[in-house]
């Protein structure tokens, strides 16, 4: 990357940060208007999930944070094989410092060792980034803001698990996966979206449950297996009352996305991160200038 | 909607129950994990703090400072509760507070002292950050900044018709225990 559009690198990604941070994704908003319908009229939980239909839109209208947990911010980028990973990820960092000192960013990055809070939103491991490559010439940057509430409730479970009575199969899975949404109750800021990893190591299983909300609200699994299971626990979930803010309610998810990762025979990791409704996650193709070439969600 | 407006005397506090919606106006502090853990170790609330009669807001702000030197809240949701378990029960004991703002809902440490000393948890909508900081018509002031950092610092905020839902209340009710024993129920009845 030539040094010349390092600046139109950082404008490009604080305009990402700004609209992630602001504008909650068209599919996202569409579940949440169909789960306020579904609520009945008058209860706690309909009169969230109108606070909720407000919120979306006073953040996109004033370009202000839609949650002042602005998260963990965590970088999706794909590019040609030789795309200079080192000056996008300084790039960045930058872009991140600036959008904090302009409010879209929360100051929220704390020094694990010594408590301090910089205000810049940089340290070790913040801002977080994956980078793939591949061989097509396109430069695509998605952007997922996490909050803390959230990431609480993720779980990773190890099986056979003997309390839940959870084998190594996908029934295992189902007992493992429904159980974290029982744990998480309404602390995780639902109605949630689940995004699962089955196999994997910790750390992989993990990382790859967080791929999942990359995907669509309304996309459905190509493996017959996962989507049978992903629209089981979202059918389960839905029964089991817990609703918006665990306030009681029809709606307790969203969505529910998994994969799959091959694992060693002595694991069997079941891996569930576990997204807030105030679902952040947008993406842009960025041209040869690193201008924004246009928006993927 | 009940109206809840400042003082938080312990008769208006008693009078609530769990379900009821409340608009909350007048004075009222946050505090999070840094603030409770700070007192529940012997610090003391600096000068021209008082937490009594008073509301206290599980909620880590976006404040920005203004060309006047004022603070403007521009998000203000509520933050988890649940890991101020520890420590609630005795700032509610010490300070005098007589109700807590927060999300998620708290344990039965903090139920039995809302009970004992008159005090309400009351949800508010977790995320909801610019609908809840269009609520707060002034920042007061902010202390212990320099100690915690802006979002775990001790930020007073004037709010008029804040809103939130009684979710445990001074009569032993919790209903985020009810709702946990009637979903893992309703689990247990699909496995």
């Amino acid at each position: 990357m030539a040094n010349l559009f390092m600046s139109q690198l950082q404008d490009s990604l604080v305009e990402l940060i700004r609209r992630t941070s602001a504008e909650i994704p068209d599919d996202v908003h569409q579940a949440i208007l169909t789960s306020l319908e579904n609520e009945k009229q008058g209860t706690i939980a309909a009169n969230a999930f109108k606070i909720i239909d407000q919120n979306i839109a006073l953040a996109r209208q004033k370009s202000q944070p839609i949650c002042q947990d602005t998260g963990s911010i965590l970088f999706y980028v794909d590019g040609p094989i030789g795309y200079d990973q080192v000056t996008f990820a300084e790039t960045a960092r930058e872009a991140v410092t600036l959008a904090t000192k302009k409010g879209f960013l929360r100051q929220n990055s704390v020094d694990s060792l010594t408590g301090k809070n910089d205000g810049t939103n940089v340290g070790p491991g913040a801002p977080a980034f994956h980078f793939h490559q591949h061989r097509s010439p396109e430069i695509s940057v998605r952007l997922v803001l996490k909050g803390g509430g959230c990431e609480n409730v993720g779980a990773q479970y190890s099986l056979p698990d003997d309390t839940l009575q959870a084998n190594r199969d996908l029934d295992g899975c189902r007992k493992a996966i429904l159980d974290a949404v029982l744990q998480a109750q309404g602390k995780g800021c639902g109605p949630g979206i689940l995004g699962v990893c089955i196999g994997g190591d910790r750390a992989t299983g993990y990382e790859l449950s967080k791929t999942q909300f990359l995907r669509r609200l309304e996309d459905r699994n190509p493996e017959p297996k996962l989507d049978a299971l992903e629209q089981d626990i979202l059918k389960t979930a839905n029964e089991l009352g817990i609703g918006p803010m665990g306030f009681g309610g029809k709606t307790t998810l969203l969505g529910v996305k998994i994969c799959t990762a091959n694992r060693v025979p002595a694991s069997y990791f079941v891996s569930i991160s576990y997204m807030c409704w105030a679902y952040r996650r947008q993406g842009v193709t960025l041209d040869g200038q690193e201008q924004i070439k246009g928006w993927l969600y | 909607m009940t109206k809840l407006s400042f003082p938080f005397t312990e008769e208006k506090i008693r009078a609530l129950h769990v379900g009821n919606e409340v608009l909350i106006s007048g004075v009222i502090h946050t505090g999070r994990d840094a603030v409770h853990k700070y007192l529940h170790e012997g610090g003391q609330l600096p000068p021209g703090v008082s937490f009594r009669d008073g509301i206290l807001y599980h909620c880590g702000p976006v404040v920005m400072k203004q060309e006047d030197g004022s603070w403007k809240a521009t998000a203000a949701g509520p933050t988890t509760s649940i890991r101020e378990e520890p420590y609630q029960w005795q700032v509610i004991r010490d300070f005098g507070l007589r109700g807590v703002i927060g999300k998620g809902g708290m344990g039965e440490k903090t139920l039995a002292a809302c009970r004992e000393y008159g005090c309400v948890y009351l949800h508010a909508i977790g995320g909801a950050a610019q609908v809840l900081a269009e609520r707060i018509q002034r920042v007061r002031n902010v202390y212990l900044i320099e100690k915690f950092g802006a979002p775990e610092a001790i930020w007073e905020f004037e709010v008029e018709d804040f809103p939130a839902v009684v979710t445990m209340d001074a009569h032993g009710k919790s209903l985020h225990a009810e709702i946990l024993a009637s979903s893992k129920a309703a689990l247990a009845a699909r496995l």
